[in-house]
């Protein structure tokens, strides 16, 4: 069989730790990396007649981000019990939401730079609170069976955000998770850890695939363990090719076999079958009667949306329109997070050129972060410094190389722009000054002027060299135009 | 010193007073207990030492005029249902039978508050799941009238415990009739306070939109005075209801003015006992007899409240009682049985080994297997059936449907009457293991009192009589939501007209 052309649709399920202090149905901790059962207390491990009580601030972050992601937030929501066994999940249910979840019907645009793909809004299905489950931890040596469970996690405040199946590709799919993480940085709602698990990825993935018969879709498969973007764009287009060759050899179509969860291993590359889930797939989903609904007023629904402040698709867009950079690198910028934006508009403002401010950020100020791992509220350039160093370029007190050279001393010592040039005494160079040396050079040294003078323009670059040889100062690009200037009259 | 039969407001006077000691009010009833306990069994566990010495450290601040509690020195017997930090909360069941609870329910901690003097744990239906406290997992509390009858249940042994005068007050709950029921069948009276009246924190939840915390004693008297303790809103449960907590004991005496009554002739049709039948309409005649109006009601959907009880109930119960699963606490399966076990079975199977449950399957099934006992089994398999895919709309949510009709059957007979009245069983204590086999039988003691609880709202049942067989007889009379205060004075009201509610038990 010939290979056919295919689709890829997949959806995705994102969970996100809220930023909390406390639990969201109790009052523990929900700091991370403390010892194992040491943030818990009769509610958050299901001890008989423990009650949860809802914490408010979470639901707020909910609310926000679910406002965020341009959702409808209906007045009345309710809280239910998933009912499931499994060790880490001491009552024996999760409270979740079912089917009045506190948000649905959103969307969040997503764009490639490189336009790799068109820019379109993915459609959002829902985002419901629930509580995390604790974790489990296997014991793998040989003939030791036991496990251990830490509950310090039991509780915590997770938003699950469901997509439409609106991707069509791994890299779409990568670009909705970068933009959904930069928007919640943005909304300061979570720390979008992976590595800590405050944000989870699971994937629903299948193909499209145009026979001449029909079009047919494969077999939706859930793919979880995923622990990086990277790991999801690898392994959605792991899985893609996948469900082709089996398509291939088996026919299969949705339908026809049971919903398949496989997990990504990272090592090996590939996607495996995970053994049937011990816990149920009929959750038997009821209204938890320990928790209240939660009425939710349209005054609120506005003072929330008030307060959340410039979101990146918005915040790219002024930069462009009111600062006059690239589309490109109000991207850069805006990606980068709310911190460093900030310190954009400071430099541009203090400076006056935004054009210059957004290139020496995107540049020189990046580089900077990345080989110091540093974050911009730790760089040492303050944003008045750095306005500072970009004024005196344009003044044309140094040139924008030594202006770098500077930059990187400021970045090192901590001084000021003036204070480095001062230490490695840069100061102009009038004009009058430049031409005498330029005469005293062409005198020197006829034969250059003999080659320029027979149409030979690159021997001129010797003469910069000494020129720079005996003043740093002198700006090169200056002293080539003057050196040609006088060949010409001399000529 | 008074008898063992003072009412414990009586005793609060004279200990006020100082003509007696909460040690030797404990000591009296402790003594009681020492006497008749083996007999009728109530208690799961009698506090003795830790009690006298409560009372003691209580007499010690009385006596030096420091502040007490609204309780100071009363002893009070519990349901081994609510946490009791330190203390075996078993709830009835060898599942939690060496649970120690971390943390106190909040209606122990306002106990505690109070100054009452924790005198002992009372036996109870495994999870609170029945009507006869056979269920308990641990023994079988006899009726004091006649010792080889049912308490009633679930709160058997808070009931019996104050008809034997083993207590002057008990604390019990009330999912469908758990206080009242054995009240009316152990000659006390009780009350099951509307739903979020009480604090739910810390009771071990059988179905937590119907549990309720309530009072029995041998007078309303007493039950306005322990609930002024157990009442009020409760930031731990969010099912608790900010409103206010009025002094009970303060308008206890004082008769209703023109007292509206409904009776709901429903509840007098076939099936009720004749002698239920003729005590409650004599309790009737009573109240025209103080001034009160009495009038017919109806009530047309609480006829689905026992098929609406005993879906919403079970439901709850299958999440509520998933927690009980062997891994954090409470009964575990024997693990090295359960292995040696699976590894023959694995070995025998060979080729189909990959059908055999895992070590984790296998030891939560064993594990509630062995730790639950048969009705605590049924309504788990009731209720997770009735949640399941294909069958939620058609049982669960149509019950829901129901219990709001049922809430709006109570709300309109409101606009008419002030109180309902009515038994509060079909008939009186019945011998063990008579409905043992017959589980639908047990489900119908609860007729006449499950619908308060789907409702919501509040209900008392105090003695009106007895049986030629001199067991004892309830009269129940209910109120709409937060009106228990009216409730307490319209029960006070008949036991200030007659003596139902002091006549004792013979024990020997």
């Amino acid at each position: 069989m010939s290979k056919q052309a295919y689709q890829v649709i997949i959806g995705l399920e994102v969970h996100v730790q809220l930023k909390t202090e406390s639990k969201l149905f109790c009052r523990c901790s929900t700091d991370f990396g403390q010892p194992p059962n040491t943030q818990t207390c009769p509610v958050c491990i299901g001890m008989p007649g423990a009650l949860p009580v809802m914490n408010e601030k979470a639901f707020q972050l909910g609310i926000k981000t679910a406002i965020a992601l341009n959702c409808q937030i209906p007045h009345f929501t309710k809280w239910d019990r998933k009912n499931y066994y499994y060790p880490d999940l001491p009552k024996g249910y999760q409270i979740s939401q079912f089917d009045l979840p506190m948000s649905c019907d959103g969307w969040l645009q997503i764009e490639d730079p490189q336009g790799e793909f068109e820019s379109k809004k993915v459609r959002i299905i829902r985002a419901h609170l629930e509580e995390d489950a604790g974790k489990s931890m296997h014991d793998e040596v040989a003939g030791k069976a036991d496990s251990s469970i830490d509950l310090n996690r039991t509780g915590t405040p997770l938003l699950e955000i469901v997509s439409e199946p609106d991707l069509r590709s791994a890299a779409e799919a990568k670009a909705y998770l970068t933009e959904l993480k930069l928007l919640l940085t943005y909304l300061d709602v979570s720390d979008c850890n992976m590595q800590e698990g405050s944000l989870r990825v699971d994937a629903n993935i299948n193909l499209h695939i145009d026979t001449p018969e029909e079009t047919a879709a494969t077999p939706i498969v859930e793919v979880k363990n995923m622990n990086s973007f990277r790991a999801v764009e690898r392994a959605l287009i792991y899985e893609a090719d996948r469900q082709y060759q089996v398509w291939e050899k088996t026919g299969q179509k949705i339908g026809d076999v049971p919903k398949q969860t496989r997990g990504w291993d990272d090592q090996a590359q590939i996607t495996r079958g995970q053994r049937h889930k011990e816990e149920s797939s009929d959750y038997r989903y009821f209204p938890d009667p320990d928790l209240v609904p939660v009425q939710v007023t349209e005054e609120e629904v506005v003072s929330i949306r008030a307060k959340i402040g410039e979101l990146p698709a918005a915040l790219r867009e002024r930069l462009v329109q009111e600062h006059g950079i690239s589309p490109y690198t109000s991207d850069v910028l805006v990606n980068q997070g709310r911190a460093l934006v900030h310190y954009f508009l400071e430099v541009a403002q203090a400076c006056g050129d935004g054009t210059a401010a957004g290139n020496w950020i995107q540049q020189e100020v990046l580089r900077s972060l990345k080989e110091q791992q540093l974050d911009i509220n730790d760089f040492p350039i303050s944003s008045a410094e750095l306005a500072e160093l970009l004024n005196l370029i344009e003044r044309g007190e140094l040139d924008n190389s030594r202006g770098k050279e500077v930059f990187v001393e400021m970045v090192q010592s901590g001084k000021s722009a003036a204070s480095v040039m001062q230490d490695k005494g840069i100061e102009r160079v009038d004009e009058s000054q430049l031409i005498e040396l330029c005469q005293s050079l062409l005198a020197e040294n006829p034969q250059v002027v003999a080659d320029v003078l027979s149409g030979k323009q690159q021997a001129i670059g010797a003469l910069i060299g000494k020129a720079k040889q005996q003043n740093p100062n002198i700006n090169p690009g200056s002293v080539r135009q003057i050196l040609l200037d006088l060949v010409q009259q001399m000529g | 010193m008074s008898s063992i039969h003072t009412k414990a407001t009586d005793w609060l006077a004279q200990l006020e007073s100082g003509s007696c000691t909460s040690r030797e009010i404990t000591q009296l009833y402790l003594d009681q207990i020492e006497r008749h306990d083996a007999t009728v069994q109530a208690f799961l566990q009698v506090h003795r030492e830790t009690a006298l010495e409560q009372a003691s450290e209580i007499d010690k601040r009385r006596q030096a005029g420091k502040p007490v509690g609204r309780l100071a020195g009363l002893p009070v017997a519990v349901k081994d249902i609510l946490c009791s930090v330190g203390q075996a909360t078993t709830c009835g069941s060898k599942q939690l039978e060496h649970f120690v609870a971390p943390y106190d329910a909040t209606v122990m901690a306002r106990l505690k508050e109070a100054d009452a003097v924790l005198i002992g744990r009372t036996n109870m239906d495994e999870f609170a799941m029945g009507s006869s406290t056979e269920n308990s997992a641990f023994q079988l509390t006899r009726n004091p009238w006649d010792v080889e009858r049912i308490p009633g249940g679930s709160s058997g042994g808070s009931a019996a415990c104050v008809a034997a005068a083993m207590t002057p007050l008990s604390v019990g709950t009330d999912t469908g009739g758990s206080i009242r029921q054995p009240a009316a069948l152990c000659g006390v009276s009780g009350m099951k306070p509307s739903y979020g009246r009480v604090s739910r924190y810390g009771l071990v939840a059988f179905a937590s939109s119907l549990d309720q915390v309530g009072p029995l004693a041998s007078s309303v008297q007493d039950l306005a005075l322990l609930m002024e303790v157990l009442a009020g809103h409760d930031p731990l449960d969010s099912t608790s209801a900010p409103v206010e907590v009025p002094s009970y004991t303060a308008t206890v005496d004082e008769p209703l003015e023109g007292l509206r009554v409904g009776w709901i002739p429903e509840q007098f049709s076939s099936g009720l006992n004749p002698e239920i039948e003729a005590a409650v309409r004599e309790a009737m005649t009573v109240y025209q007899s103080l001034g009160a109006n009495v009038q017919e009601i109806s009530l047309p959907h609480a006829k689905y409240g026992i098929a609406t009880y005993y879906i919403i109930a079970p439901c709850e119960a299958s999440g509520n009682l998933a927690r009980y699963d062997g891994v954090h606490y409470g009964y575990r399966t024997d693990e090295q049985a359960m292995l040696t076990e699976l590894r023959d079975q694995l070995q025998a199977a060979g080729e189909a080994a990959e059908s055999i449950d895992s070590p984790l399957v296998r030891m939560y099934r064993k594990t509630r297997s062995e730790g639950f006992g048969p009705e605590v089994k049924r309504r788990i398999m009731l209720g997770t059936y009735a949640l399941s895919k294909g069958y939620y709309d058609a049982y669960y949510l149509k019950a829901l449907k129901v219990r709001r009709l049922i809430r709006h059957d109570y709300d309109q007979a409101f606009e008419n009457v002030d109180v309902l009245l009515g038994p509060v069983t079909a008939s009186p204590a019945f011998r063990f293991g008579e409905k043992t086999d017959d589980p639908l039988g047990m489900y119908l003691e609860d007729l006449y009192t499950v619908t308060a609880n789907l409702a919501g709202i509040a209900g008392i049942s105090i003695p009106c009589g007895f049986t030629a067989e001199s067991l004892p007889i309830g009269l129940q009379l209910q109120a709409p939501p937060f009106q228990e205060e009216r409730l307490l004075r319209a029960a006070s009201m008949y036991q200030s007209a007659t003596d139902w509610h002091l006549r004792r038990p013979t024990l020997s």
